[in-house]
């Protein structure tokens, strides 16, 4: 065949790299998106199990207030009421962004609009090493400081609901306030400028014009940590008592869905309507995490408009 | 006059938050120094933790956390690389891509405990491959891949569209263009994102409870042959981390000395982010000064 006729019909070198490129990055992400279809179609297929093999209610396993998997109620049907681990995950999810929201705002505005630019520095490195710390030595410091403190101030044998949402509180902190920071640094300098040359005062400038313009980004942080603080596991199960009761109060043991899962699923057979029920847990912490992402993509376009 | 002093007021509050902020933090994280550095000897970082008598190390652990980390960056690097190259370069402007960065961004909001769970479910269950180190691993790079690839988009697009045109204008493939001309300008950031990285994936418990295990086995240092069962290097032997360490020492109670040994097993990981924060910061500047050659 003649060598320019062969030239020009097959493809040159530089379209058969394109090609493998184009292959290597096309699988790359297709097996990320496999692997998260793949965590969802496992966690559901195990979590409705418990409604379609073992015929649970679906409303009496969020509604129940009895937990005792392996126990047959009046009606000969497994207890598995998820309640008390249901309003144990809200409690101290809610209670930590509760307590975070106002130090986190509080420090953000410090850094951005008082302190000095060493001092923010500062600050600033601090924060970033404490968004690294392992959720583990959190926990630790929970059982070792804030448990005691509890006990020894305020009442009850120091686990419980309080002490968890503590250690939340100390772990999301960091998180919310370097995310908050960000939010109010992308607040325009002429915003501020234009409010101070109309002789607003610095709180009146923060608080009228700086917040406002930020106030989607900061929801965000929030909802951020709030989503981290619920599917947080080890640091809440060490110090929140782990019983698998309706709490009485914030200082009485209580659980988690996390706490819960990370106790139960080495203790209990595959395939058993106990270890099906904790599957269902999963798969509750599952459509959370979700539900957070849908609600700051939601905060996130209508803070667009 | 009276908005002058609701001036002073407001601020000084702020003041006194951002003090309680820094104090609270300070005499938490200087409490477990104080109590764990102490703790922390040649002896107590290699030698072989004890279960039911004191003067245990966490030797076994800390070679486990350190061996783990590799293993997951190799297995989650290229693959991030891959993905985000695709984001950044390649992905058309359609639904599909759309779906694909929230499938991501999924990824990275999920709880730990859940992709721990579905590690455990799927490799250890089903793929019988037991406890392991390598079920370990895969659970981790589930959980570092969408922070990687985030990272890599991101410091991929930062490079200057005139790069890619230059590359193209010389008649290169845009895979070559991609791979030899915006790559390397990207590598600082890129190299910095994975450092932090590895802080997170180091100190990850959670995660790893159900798919490597729990149990510290021994292990001999001697051997170095990955296929037998005491060598160092073995894939498929249940390997306990430092974290999981501190995490069960603490909810079984049956070490005498467990919070002396979880206190200095904290401080260490809190050493080791400190470091990878450092290191993350250097390798990152001087990187950016070798392929940039500015001073």
């Amino acid at each position: 065949m003649d060598p320019i006729k062969e030239k020009i019909q097959s493809s040159s070198r530089e379209t058969r790299q394109d090609f493998i490129g184009k292959l290597i990055t096309y699988t790359c992400i297709g097996l990320i998106v496999l692997v998260v279809l793949s965590i969802f179609v496992f966690v559901a297929s195990k979590g409705l199990a418990t409604f379609f093999v073992n015929k649970a209610n679906f409303w009496d396993f969020l509604t129940g207030k009895n937990w005792n998997p392996s126990m047959l109620d009046a009606k000969g049907k497994p207890m598995l009421g998820a309640l008390p681990m249901i309003t144990g995950s809200f409690g101290v999810t809610i209670l930590a962004a509760l307590f975070a929201t106002p130090f986190a705002i509080g420090t953000a505005l410090y850094m951005t609009e008082i302190s000095s630019k060493k001092g923010e520095r500062i600050l600033q490195s601090v924060i970033e090493l404490l968004v690294g710390i392992p959720s583990v030595v959190y926990g630790f410091i929970g059982l070792s400081v804030i448990v005691p403190l509890v006990r020894n101030h305020i009442g009850g044998s120091g686990y419980g609901i309080l002490s968890g949402s503590f250690v939340l509180f100390v772990m999301v902190l960091p998180t919310v306030t370097s995310m908050t920071v960000d939010s109010l640094r992308a607040v325009p300098r002429f915003y501020k400028e234009a409010s101070l040359a109309l002789g607003a005062t610095k709180w009146q400038t923060i608080y009228k014009v700086i917040l406002r313009s930020s106030t989607s980004g900061i929801l965000t942080a929030i909802i951020f940590g709030m989503a981290r603080a619920f599917g947080e596991a080890l640091a809440v199960q060490m110090v929140i008592g782990n019983a698998a009761v309706m709490p009485t109060s914030l200082l009485s043991s209580a659980s988690t869905l996390t706490s819960v899962l990370t106790m139960g699923i080495g203790n209990t057979v595959m395939g058993t309507v106990a270890n099906n029920a904790l599957w269902s847990l999963a798969l509750i912490l599952l459509l959370m995490s979700l539900f957070f992402n849908i609600v700051v993509r939601l905060i996130g376009r209508k803070g667009r408009m | 006059m009276k908005t002058k002093i609701q001036n002073k007021i407001a601020i000084n509050i702020i003041r006194i938050i951002a003090g309680l902020v820094v104090i609270i933090l300070l005499f938490l994280l200087g409490d477990i120094l104080i109590a764990g550095v102490p703790h922390i000897s040649w002896h107590f970082l290699t030698a072989a933790s004890q279960s039911f008598e004191s003067g245990g190390g966490i030797g076994v652990q800390l070679f486990n956390s350190i061996y783990l980390l590799i293993l997951t960056l190799i297995i989650s690097f290229p693959i991030s690389l891959g993905a985000g190259i695709f984001l950044s370069e390649y992905a058309p402007k359609n639904i599909v891509t759309s779906i694909v960065r929230m499938a991501i961004e999924v990824l990275s909001s999920l709880p730990s405990v859940v992709v721990g769970l579905f590690g455990f479910l799927l490799f250890v269950v089903q793929l019988q491959m037991g406890f392991s180190i390598l079920s370990g691993a895969i659970a981790l790079t589930f959980f570092n891949l969408p922070l990687l690839t985030r990272n890599i988009e991101e410091s991929l697009r930062a490079v200057p569209n005139l790069q890619r045109e230059a590359g193209m204008s010389l008649g290169l493939s845009k895979w070559r263009t991609v791979t030899r001309i915006v790559l390397p300008e990207a590598l600082p950031g890129i190299v910095t994102g994975v450092v932090l990285g590895a802080g997170r994936v180091f100190g990850e418990a959670a995660a790893l409870i159900y798919t490597a295990g729990q149990s510290a086995t021994n292990i001999n240092f001697g051997n170095w042959n990955p296929f037998n069962a005491a060598s160092p290097l073995n894939l498929m032997r249940p390997a306990e981390t430092l974290a999981v360490h501190i995490w069960k020492i603490n909810s079984e109670g049956v070490m005498p000395d467990a919070s002396a040994v979880s206190a200095g097993a904290s401080a260490v990981l809190i050493i080791v982010v400190l470091l990878f924060n450092i290191f993350a910061r250097i390798i990152g500047n001087s990187l950016y000064r070798k392929l940039t050659a500015t001073k």
